[in-house]
């Protein structure tokens, strides 16, 4: 067996912990065409300038099977909504994407019709944030994931679109299902495995099956949120159609927390090992903005993107993206590419010219990053002021599989209690 | 000894000891002083502006606020960074002495200076006709009072409005007209709205937005003379096509005017286009020698630009005048190997009829037009301009998010017509010529004459037309 590529590498879970020193390697050839024909970019200047090309595409179905030339043995070209779904506003281009985005654009914080939207949630954010640390007073060992990343994004979105947060338990196992069902990796294809692909599929399923009832409902008769005001919606661009709707609905759901999640898991992880970093927040509350933008850039929540190919050959750094081949853009090397970012292994709270890709660019710009922002600046600032003496019991700490939503399953903390 | 020892010491010495002076207070001026600050320029620092507010922000003074979502004076900008300087408002300056290091200012004050950022930006160009100007109800829009006095107008309700002039300003306020559902005229000389910075192809686009929203627009016309009533308010205007409009609102949106008037017998490389300077924001004299201790940023200035043949180019943009000030401000603290350039591709965005339309380059360098993603019918799409085979410029409407991709065709100078995008295509990509009106011809009459006989007493020498 020939040795493996520095991607390959990256996509074991052995090193989800800490892919960078693969990325290190990887962006010696900032385009590198990998054995299953993927070409994996992972320097920030052709990062960006393929985010912004028109050539390349993020519809699945312009992509033929195969990439030319590629060894059909190797897998890691599937998509994650194989199920039958329509394809959602991340997996589809120009027009039918511009007409979608604006259409829901409208109801999250597009002026003139919402500009408060997302301001006026603020006070609600920080009550559930406040709640979640009254909860921890007493204990001395926290889970930062299950008791503080987790329930603030899952509530807020609900809130958000207007799903009923009784269902959170249902939805938030179909969520894990397809998420752990989701591996691009090297390792072999067993039984296992091929279970877990089968639960995937079936988890998002039947996902889709309750937005479309939740939509059902709405239909009939209108509620509070995104979801009721978009069924209900006859702006200039028309109604979307129901399947549109239904899987942008599970879009927004899926990752209007599971990237937040794992923000402030990641935030406070890296917090606890730069306590140089911590401190300086703990004396400087103000620097909570900019802050976030430097942990979002050390650890990006979506590590890269999967769905995109050339539409054309693409010649860039010295290489041709042939016509058809999957494109793989990988924002957390391109993040942390010492030619754009000096001396992109420190955290640097006050990083001057900070345009990290931590949310991508280019049409496909992250639709909730005012929502992410605002909940990750409380959530963490809040951590930082009120948590005593947190201490990191295991680093690092057990990780998920999925190496594009990459995070960690739980990150103990010792702490010795909690300040009003 | 090396000689880097003692400049660098010399570059110490003037960041912690030197005076600087910035005149215009607002978006140039304020970026400077803060970059200023941040390259480490410990000195005295004095800005000077007319206007008796601390900086604020032109842009919403035409979208927002009058449309009664931000009041004017909430348009303040954000401070960067603590600039420690000596705030002189209220108060113009109104003369450079460059033999004695001086700037004059209206109340007698001279403030001394080791440099100097000009940053005066321009004003607006008022009605021509002082009497008919000078009526109640007839506005311009620049300042923030403006804007304050203009949002309260329409906020009364008028029976029409009439818009003088068709650029950004004039259709911003059409727009804004319409979404307060107020009767509006717009009359404009050319032959559609926007012709000027985008040409006749997308000013056609442009004319068919203003019409589907209700505005009476009136292209290839010129206001001739406004009417008052007996009380001395604004009633009707009459056209040079000798119809009448009733309107009793009137704004002029007649482009601008740059502030150079105070900089007359200074010696320096100032017109009715703006301060010559080099790409580093260095000031030209009338010789076209540049200076070491001028120095100009924002709206006034005026620098050649490589992508552009060196052409002059005075770009009245947001972006330019922050770029500008910051690549200027830290020329004035630095030395020769470390000037930067200003070498920014101009950009522009404009909000209108629902529409965002954002440029990049400088379309009215290009002759040719081709339309090269999205969809003219559904006012989404983007045109790329094009000069001998090259893209120069791109406009957008709704499109903005694809801008990056289009300066990076024009900072490569790419073919035109660049290649056709992969999805959503137009029905024709052929360019067709854009139609911009004839390049300004030069005045028959020189200001400037050379005078002197030797090479090296060969001197430039301004001379003031007499009228
Ligand atoms: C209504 C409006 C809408 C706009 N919208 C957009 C837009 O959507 N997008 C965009 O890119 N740009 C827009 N612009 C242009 C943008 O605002 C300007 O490019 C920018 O303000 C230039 O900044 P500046 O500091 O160079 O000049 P200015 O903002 O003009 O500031 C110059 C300052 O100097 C002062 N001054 C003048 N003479 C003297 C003197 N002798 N002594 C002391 N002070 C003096 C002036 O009073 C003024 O305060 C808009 C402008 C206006 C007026």
């Amino acid at each position: 067996m020939s040795e493996e590529t520095p991607w390959q590498q990256v996509l074991r879970h052995e090193n989800r912990a800490n892919p960078y020193p693969f990325y290190a390697e990887l962006r010696k050839t900032p385009v590198a065409r990998q054995p299953n024909g993927t070409y994996v970019v992972s320097t920030y200047r052709e990062v960006v300038s393929l985010l912004h090309d028109n050539r390349v595409s993020s519809d699945p179905t312009k992509r033929p099977g195969t990439a030319p030339g590629a060894d059909p043995a190797e897998p890691g070209t599937e998509t994650i909504t194989a199920a039958d779904l329509e394809p959602s506003i991340i997996d589809s281009d120009p027009p039918e994407h511009d007409r979608n985005r604006s259409t829901m654009l409208r109801h999250f914080y597009g002026p003139p019709q919402s500009p408060h939207q997302i301001s006026d949630l603020d006070p609600e954010i920080r009550r559930i944030v406040a709640g979640l640390l009254d909860n921890m007073k007493g204990k001395t060992r926290i889970d930062v994931v299950d008791d503080f990343a987790y329930p603030l994004p899952v509530t807020v979105i609900c809130k958000v679109l207007g799903v009923p947060l009784e269902d959170e338990p249902r939805f938030h196992a179909w969520i894990r299902d397809a998420l752990e069902s989701f591996d691009l990796g090297p390792e072999p294809t067993s039984e296992e495995i091929q279970r877990e692909v089968a639960d995937g599929h079936r988890a998002v399923q039947e996902f889709g099956e309750y937005i479309t009832e939740l939509l059902d409902q709405y239909a009939e008769q209108p509620g509070p949120g995104m979801l009721s005001a978009m069924v209900h919606d006859d702006g200039p661009e028309g109604r979307m159609s129901q399947g549109t709707l239904v899987t942008n609905a599970v879009l927004l759901l899926f990752a209007g927390h599971e990237t937040t999640v794992n923000l402030i898991a990641h935030s406070v992880l890296t917090l606890l090992r730069h306590p140089e970093a911590l401190e300086k927040l703990r004396r400087r509350p103000e620097l909570i903005v900019p802050g976030v933008e430097e942990l979002l850039r050390f650890e990006s929540s979506v590590q890269f993107w999967h769905t995109r190919s050339a539409l054309d050959d693409i010649e860039i750094a010295g290489t041709t993206i042939p016509k058809g081949a999957p494109i793989f853009l990988l924002y957390g090397a391109a993040n942390r590419d010492p030619q754009r970012f000096t001396d992109p292994d420190e955290v640097d709270l006050e990083r001057p010219d900070n345009q990290h890709l931590g949310y991508s660019q280019g049409i496909h710009f992250c639709f909730g990053a005012p929502l992410a922002r605002l909940e990750v600046q409380a959530a963490v600032g809040e951590f930082v002021r009120r948590v005593r003496n947190p201490r990191l019991v295991e680093d690092p700490p057990p990780y998920r599989r999925n190496q594009i939503f990459r995070g960690p399953r739980q990150v103990p903390v010792d702490i010795d209690g909690i300040t009003d | 000894m090396t000689m880097a020892a003692p400049i660098a010491e010399l570059v110490r010495d003037y960041k912690a000891n030197a005076r600087i002076v910035i005149v215009g207070a607002s978006l140039a001026g304020l970026r400077a002083a803060e970059t200023l600050r941040a390259e480490g320029f410990t000195g005295s620092l004095t800005i000077i502006g007319d206007e008796p507010y601390e900086p604020y922000d032109r842009p919403p003074l035409s979208k927002q606020v009058l449309k009664g979502w931000v009041p004017a004076d909430h348009t303040e900008l954000p401070r960067l960074r603590h600039v420690d300087a000596d705030w002189r408002l209220g108060v113009a300056a109104t003369g450079l002495d460059r033999d004695t290091k001086h700037v004059r200012l209206a109340n007698g004050d001279q403030v001394p200076y080791d440099r100097v950022l000009i940053a005066t930006g321009t004003r607006a160009r008022q009605w021509p006709n002082p009497t008919e100007a000078a009526l109640e109800g007839v506005f311009a829009l620049r300042t923030r009072d403006h804007a304050a006095r203009l949002q309260q107008a329409l906020a009364a309700r008028p029976s029409r409005v009439l818009v003088i002039g068709a650029g950004f300003v004039g259709s911003e306020v059409a727009s804004v007209c319409r979404e307060l559902d107020l009767p509006v005229t717009v009359a404009e000389r050319g032959p559609a709205p926007l012709v000027g910075p985008l040409g006749g192809v997308i000013g056609e686009i442009a004319a068919e937005m203003q019409r589907d929203h209700g505005v009476d627009l009136r292209c290839g016309v010129g206001v001739s003379s406004l009417e008052g009533d007996a009380s001395g308010h604004v009633r009707r205007a009459q056209l040079s096509d000798d119809t009448t409009i009733e309107a009793d609102m009137v704004l002029a949106a007649l482009g601008s005017i740059r502030n150079v008037e105070w900089l007359e017998g200074s010696g320096l490389a100032a017109g009715i286009w703006g301060v010559g300077c080099d790409a580093g924001g260095r000031a030209f004299d009338i010789n076209g020698v540049v200076t070491d201790s001028v120095f100009v940023a924002g709206d006034v200035a005026r620098a050649p630009h490589v992508l552009y043949e060196y052409e002059f180019l005075a770009m009245e943009h947001w972006d330019n005048a922050v770029l500008g000030a910051e690549v200027t401000a830290h020329n004035m603290v630095n030395l020769e190997p470390h000037y930067y350039p200003h070498l920014l591709l101009p950009g522009f965005w404009s909000g209108q009829f629902g529409v965002n339309i954002k440029s990049v380059g400088v379309p009215p360098f290009g002759d040719e037009i081709a339309f090269v993603q999205g969809s003219v019918k559904d006012r989404r799409f983007a045109a790329a301009y094009g000069h001998r085979g090259r893209i120069v410029a791109a406009v957008t409407f709704n499109q903005g998010k694809w801008l990056p991709h289009y300066a990076g065709l024009i900072e490569r100078s790419a073919p035109f017509p660049p290649p056709p995008s992969g999805w959503d295509q137009p029905d024709d990509l052929k360019p067709i010529p854009a139609e911009f009106p004839e390049h300004g011809v030069p005045t028959a009459i020189p200001d400037v004459v050379l005078t002197g006989h030797d090479p090296s007493e060969r001197r430039a020498e301004f001379r003031p037309r007499r009228r």
